[in-house]
C-alpha cells in the first residue's frame, strides 16, 4: 500500500467535552498552562478539548496520560458512549464520508457501532453482560451486526473464544465465573466479532498481574496483526504503549501536549510533561 | 550517481526540562552522504553523538535543523520533515534498525520474534518459521531455545535474536548499533559475514561498533564522531 496522507480511517477535529455551564473562555483558562481542567469563572470542568488527530487503517494509537487527563473521554466520545460538547469527527467509510458522525441519529450511531467499531473496557462488565453466558455475550455483537443463524452464532462463538484462548467448553458459563484475566478475553472475542475496522481499548490491562497481562498484550498485537484492525489503545501505562503503538498522543488537563511515534515521544519527549512522564517509567 | 542518503547541515540538541531548561548539544552541523551498497562503519567515543546521529536517521530523535535525504523507492525523501506516517510507512518497507539491546513483547518466543517482520509483511507463517529456523541456526542459537522467552537469555543469545530479526528480511538501509558487541570470535564473523551477504542483496548498512575486527572486516569507509562532530 503507497502512503497517502489522505486515507485516514478517523479524522478528529475540535474535539470538546465540557461538564457544567461554560463561558465563551473557559478553553482559553484551562489546560496545561494553568494545570487545571476547572474553568475559573464558571466552575465548568474542561474533560478535553481541542482535540485534533488522523486515524489511517490498521494503525495502533496509543493515547497516554495521567488519571484525568481526558485519554478515556475521547475514547468514550468516539464509541458513542458519551455525548461530545463540540467537534467534528469523520468516519471514511460508506454511507458516512463527509458527515459530522458525532451529528447521525441514534439509529446510525448505533448502526456504525454495530458495524464498524469495537470496544474493551477496562472492567469487563463495562463491555460485557454478566447475566448472559460467554457465549451469549459474543452472540448478542453477532445478532447486532446482522447474524440470526443460530448454528453459525455458536460456531462463530467457539472460533472466537478459540482465538482469544478462552477454553471452548466454557461458551455456556457466566462470566462472573471467569477469572480477570479470561474476562478480558471474552470482553475482546466480543469487541471483535464483527470484524470492526476500528477497535477502542481503554485501559485493558490495568488491574491484571503481570503473567495476564503480557498474553491479553501479546493476544491485541496478534489479533492487530491478523485482522489489520486500527486501534485506539488508551493506558498510563508507557509499557503497553511502547509495544502496542505506532504513534502517541500525550494528554494532559483535556488537551493533547504533543504527539509523534511513540519510540520518539518515549526517547526523545519534547514537552517538559511528557519528559516527566517518560523518566517515571519504573 | 546520487547517494541513497545524504545528511546535510543536521544538528540536535537536547533541552532538559527537568534541568531548568539546560540544553544539551548530540550533534554538530553534521554533513555526509552513503552510497548504494556501501557499508559505513561510525565510530567515536561513549557520548559521541554515534547513537544520536542513527536515532535522527531513524526518527526516534526530532533534529533541530538540517536534511537527512533518502532514495526511497518513492522518491526522494527527508527524513527530518517527513510526516508520522510517512516514516512509518519506510519503517515498514525500506529502513530497518536494529539496537544496542534486545526489545521484545514478553512471553513471545524466540523463533516467533524473529519470524514477526516477515509475518508483517504478510508471508506465510510456514515459509517465515522457516526462515527463521534458518537464520537461527546460522547463527548458532542452539535449538532447545527457539521456543523460549529470549528475557531469559544471556546477552550473547538475545543480540543474536535482536541481530536475527533485523536481517531476516533485507532492508534498503539497515541501522545497526553495535551488532558484534557481546559475541564471541567465532559468532562475530558469523553475524559480519551476514551483513555482507546483506550487502550482497543489495541493502546499504550504517554500523556503530567500537570493535576494530568487525570494523575492518566489515566496513567501506569509517565516520568518525567527538562531540557531534565529524572528525576526518
Amino acid at each position: 500500500m503507497k502512503h497517502n496522507s489522505e486515507n485516514w480511517l478517523l479524522k478528529v477535529e475540535g474535539l470538546t467535552k465540557i461538564y457544567g455551564n461554560p463561558t465563551q473562555t473557559s478553553i482559553d483558562k484551562t489546560g496545561p498552562l494553568f494545570d487545571s481542567n476547572i474553568c475559573p469563572d464558571s466552575g465548568s470542568i474542561v474533560a478535553c478539548a481541542q482535540i485534533d488527530f488522523e486515524l489511517y487503517p490498521g494503525e495502533v494509537l496509543g493515547i497516554v496520560g495521567e488519571s484525568g487527563s481526558g485519554k478515556s473521554t475521547i475514547v468514550k466520545m468516539l464509541y458513542f458512549d458519551m455525548e461530545a460538547s463540540g467537534g467534528q469527527v469523520s468516519f471514511n467509510r460508506d454511507p458516512y464520508i463527509g458527515k459530522n458522525i458525532l451529528n447521525l441519529s441514534n439509529q446510525s450511531k448505533r448502526a456504525i457501532r454495530n458495524h464498524l467499531m469495537g470496544m474493551v473496557y477496562q472492567n469487563p462488565r463495562d463491555g460485557l453482560n454478566f447475566r448472559f453466558t460467554s457465549g451469549g455475550n459474543i452472540a448478542e455483537k453477532l445478532i447486532m451486526a446482522g447474524n440470526f443463524n443460530v448454528g453459525t452464532i455458536r460456531d462463530k462463538s467457539k472460533q472466537l473464544l478459540e482465538k482469544t484462548e478462552v477454553p471452548v467448553p466454557r461458551l455456556d458459563d457466566l462470566p462472573a465465573h471467569f477469572s480477570g484475566g479470561m474476562q478480558q478475553r471474552v470482553q475482546i472475542s466480543k469487541a471483535i466479532a464483527n470484524h470492526p475496522p476500528l477497535l477502542f481499548l481503554d485501559e485493558v490491562t490495568t488491574g491484571l498481574d503481570v503473567s495476564v497481562q503480557a498474553k491479553v498484550l501479546d493476544l491485541i498485537r496478534e489479533l492487530q496483526q491478523e485482522l489489520g484492525v486500527a486501534m485506539v489503545v488508551v493506558s498510563h501505562d508507557l509499557s503497553v504503549i511502547r509495544m502496542l503503538t505506532d504513534r502517541t498522543l500525550v494528554m494532559k488537563n483535556g488537551r493533547i501536549v504533543e504527539k509523534g511515534l511513540t519510540d520518539q515521544i518515549l526517547q526523545d519527549p519534547q514537552h517538559p510533561y511528557t519528559q516527566l512522564l517518560v523518566s517515571s517509567i519504573l | 550517481m546520487q547517494p541513497i542518503l545524504e545528511i546535510v547541515n543536521l544538528n540536535k540538541s537536547f533541552t532538559m526540562h527537568i534541568l531548568q531548561g539546560k540544553i544539551i548539544e548530540a550533534l554538530v552541523d553534521v554533513n555526509f552522504s552513503v552510497a548504494e551498497g556501501e557499508i559505513i562503519g561510525l565510530t567515536g567515543k561513549s557520548g559521541s553523538g554515534k547513537s544520536s546521529l542513527m536515532k535522527c536517521i531513524y526518527r526516534t530523535y526530532l533534529s533541530d535543523g538540517g536534511k537527512i535525504l533518502f532514495q526511497s523507492n518513492e522518491g526522494t525523501i527527508d527524513l527530518v520533515a517527513a510526516g508520522d506516517n510517512e516514516i512509518l510507512h519506510l519503517r515498514k518497507t525500506e529502513i530497518n534498525y536494529c539496537s544496542q539491546f534486545l526489545s521484545v513483547i514478553p512471553r513471545v518466543a524466540a523463533l516467533q520474534v524473529v519470524a514477526q517482520p516477515l509475518l508483517k509483511k504478510g508471508v506465510t507463517a510456514e515459509l517465515a518459521n522457516e526462515k527463521a529456523m534458518e537464520t537461527l541456526k546460522a547463527l548458532g542459537l542452539q535449538e532447545t531455545l527457539w521456543s523460549g522467552f529470549p528475557v531469559t537469555f544471556s546477552g550473547g543469545e538475545q543480540q543474536r535474536i535482536n541481530v536475527a530479526r533485523a536481517i531476516i528480511d533485507p532492508p534498503k538501509l539497515l541501522l545497526i548499533d553495535e551488532p558484534t558487541a557481546s559475541l564471541d570470535p567465532k559468532t562475530k564473523e558469523v553475524v559480519i559475514e551476514m551483513l555482507l551477504a546483506l550487502k550482497k542483496l543489495g541493502s546499504t548498512i550504517v554500523c556503530i561498533s567500537h570493535d576494530e575486527f568487525t570494523l575492518n572486516h566489515l566496513v567501506n569507509r569509517r565516520i568518525h564522531l567527538e562531540k557531534g562532530i565529524i572528525i576526518n
